[in-house]
């Protein structure tokens, strides 16, 4: 049964894209998958293959964790298998970055790929629970989710416990540690480490995280093989990927590609730009922002998201405010992210909107320097970076807003759906 | 056998008293808010003792003093 086949699902008349995996049901029915579409297209998930033998396969597929960090799955499903004692799983279906939306309508889509994709990870990973993490702001889809799990216990389906939970949506909310601390009844922050979440994570047992996208590629993994994996990407990033593009796209929304694509290439998946771009932000907020023209050769990295930027706006002024917001965003744990970075995001707003001179430019830099690598996650890091491209990419721009101010577009309405900056209440988190 | 050691800062739990940067200056600076910056993590046996002052003196215990990696140094140091 080989899902690439257009003429063995596809009802009458619709074509089924190649390279559909993950999508393979959206396209061939124009609807989301139900338990009983889903089981008679894949059978049930094999969760009575061995442990070993299903992390080989994830290792053999060379499948990489597809929320941001890249991380191979394989290796990580090893590392919380060799520890001693029953282990967790979490199923990262949070997606704070607020560009994205491929969690969202995978979880949508085909949640059963997702749920098989958490058991298997559970099977391999010797643990006997598994927790889904969604947003509270997506209280509607956590009670889908959880209709879909009691089906799946009605039909006896899973061997495992699986329990759907809504956490605080804020940005750094979906940081792994940060689901660790909630479910053992913390705050949605992110924790210092020693000890990392697969040594000691949830109720100090050893847990494995994935993001919801990287679990039903395993799903599919594990009934088709390492080989039909790569049957499509390339030998360094095998297999697709979702990615969401918005922006200046002729059709916005989310697009499952062969990973390793160059940015062009996945951009003309939502049938290209609609005018000329003046930069691509890659990554979303947590990412940077890349020069036009594209280089051909690069692919886009990072938790798939893509921005088209017309050429006409200030990508400065996007910057600023992607950066208030994530300056809001810190769990106000670690000195140098809550001051630091709404420190740098005052700075940017200046270079934006106000009357920067040399000083500014100065002062940011140096600001700039001492966020990565202080903080206890990765905040930090992101913020500096989007606003270290940002500083590279827009360098005309700087130039142009240091000698005259703010230019004619710099006030224009944003292209960036960018989120409230508005920090959350101590009680908020919990 | 590697007498090296390397420091790292838990920056949830400091709260920028600053003893460290006073009790080791070779290593420690502090940002325009008080907190630590570490300009470089390795510790050679001669900052040894100064490195143990400075960690034990932390209010907080957020300065730690650790045995360094063995093998390739990692390629963006957390400080």
């Amino acid at each position: 049964m080989n899902p690439d086949t257009t003429t063995a699902f596809a009802a009458e008349g619709i074509r089924v894209p190649s390279g559909a995996r993950l999508l393979h049901g959206w396209f061939a029915t124009g609807r989301a998958t139900d338990l009983t579409e889903h089981l008679t297209r894949y059978g049930p998930a094999p969760v009575t293959t061995a442990p070993s033998s299903l992390a080989d396969a994830v290792e053999q597929a060379g499948l990489t964790g597809r929320g941001g960090a890249g991380f191979p799955t394989g290796r990580k499903l090893r590392t919380v298998a060799a520890q001693r004692g029953p282990a967790v799983v979490i199923a990262n279906g949070m997606e704070s970055e607020p560009a994205s939306r491929k969690d969202e309508t995978l979880l949508s889509l085909v949640p059963h790929l997702v749920l098989d994709g958490a058991v298997l990870a559970a099977t391999a990973a010797g643990a006997n629970t598994v927790h889904l993490c969604l947003p509270r702001t997506r209280a509607e889809q956590a009670r889908r989710l959880t209709r879909a799990v009691d089906e799946r216990r009605h039909a006896g389906l899973d061997p495992v416990d699986i329990r759907v939970h809504a956490l605080p949506h804020h940005f750094v909310s979906s940081e792994e540690t940060a689901l660790v601390n909630w479910l053992n009844g913390g705050g949605a922050k992110p924790m210092s480490t020693p000890p990392r979440p697969f040594e000691k994570g949830v109720g100090k047992r050893p847990t494995f995280i994935a993001n919801v996208e990287t679990l039903a590629h395993v799903a599919l993994i594990a009934r088709y093989g390492p080989d039909w994996f790569r049957e499509l990407g390339s030998p360094q990033a095998p297999g697709t990927t979702l990615v969401t593009l918005s922006g200046a796209i002729r059709s916005p929304g989310v697009y499952e590609v062969p990973m390793g694509s160059p940015v062009g290439q996945a951009l003309a998946a939502g049938g290209g730009p609609t005018r000329r771009l003046g930069a691509v932000l890659a990554g979303g907020f947590f990412g940077s922002w890349l020069p036009v023209p594209l280089d051909p050769a690069a692919p886009a990295r990072g938790a798939g998201v893509l921005v088209a930027l017309p050429e006409d706006a200030c990508g400065l002024a996007e910057t600023a405010a992607a950066l208030a917001y994530l300056g809001s965003q810190s769990a106000q744990q670690c000195g140098p992210c809550m001051f630091g970075v709404p420190s740098v995001a005052e700075d940017f707003a200046e270079l934006a909107w106000g009357r920067p001179g040399a000083a500014l430019l100065e002062r940011l830099n140096r600001r700039l320097g001492l966020l990565p690598g202080r903080g206890a996650c990765r905040h930090p890091d992101g913020a500096a970076r989007l606003a270290t491209s940002a500083l590279q990419v827009f360098a005309d721009d700087v130039h142009q807003h240091v000698r005259y101010g703010p230019c004619s577009h710099a006030h224009d309405p944003l292209v960036l759906s960018v989120p409230d900056a508005r920090p959350p209440a101590e009680k908020e988190w919990r | 056998m590697n007498r090296e050691q390397e420091l790292s800062i838990d920056f949830a739990a400091c709260d920028g008293h600053g003893l460290c940067a006073e009790l080791l200056p070779e290593r420690i600076g502090l940002d325009e808010w008080g907190y630590p910056v570490l300009r470089d993590a390795a510790i050679p046996s001669a900052l040894t003792d100064h490195a143990r002052r400075a960690a034990a003196a932390c209010p907080v215990l957020a300065l730690r003093l650790t045995s360094a990696a063995r093998g390739a140094r990692r390629a963006a140091p957390r400080h």
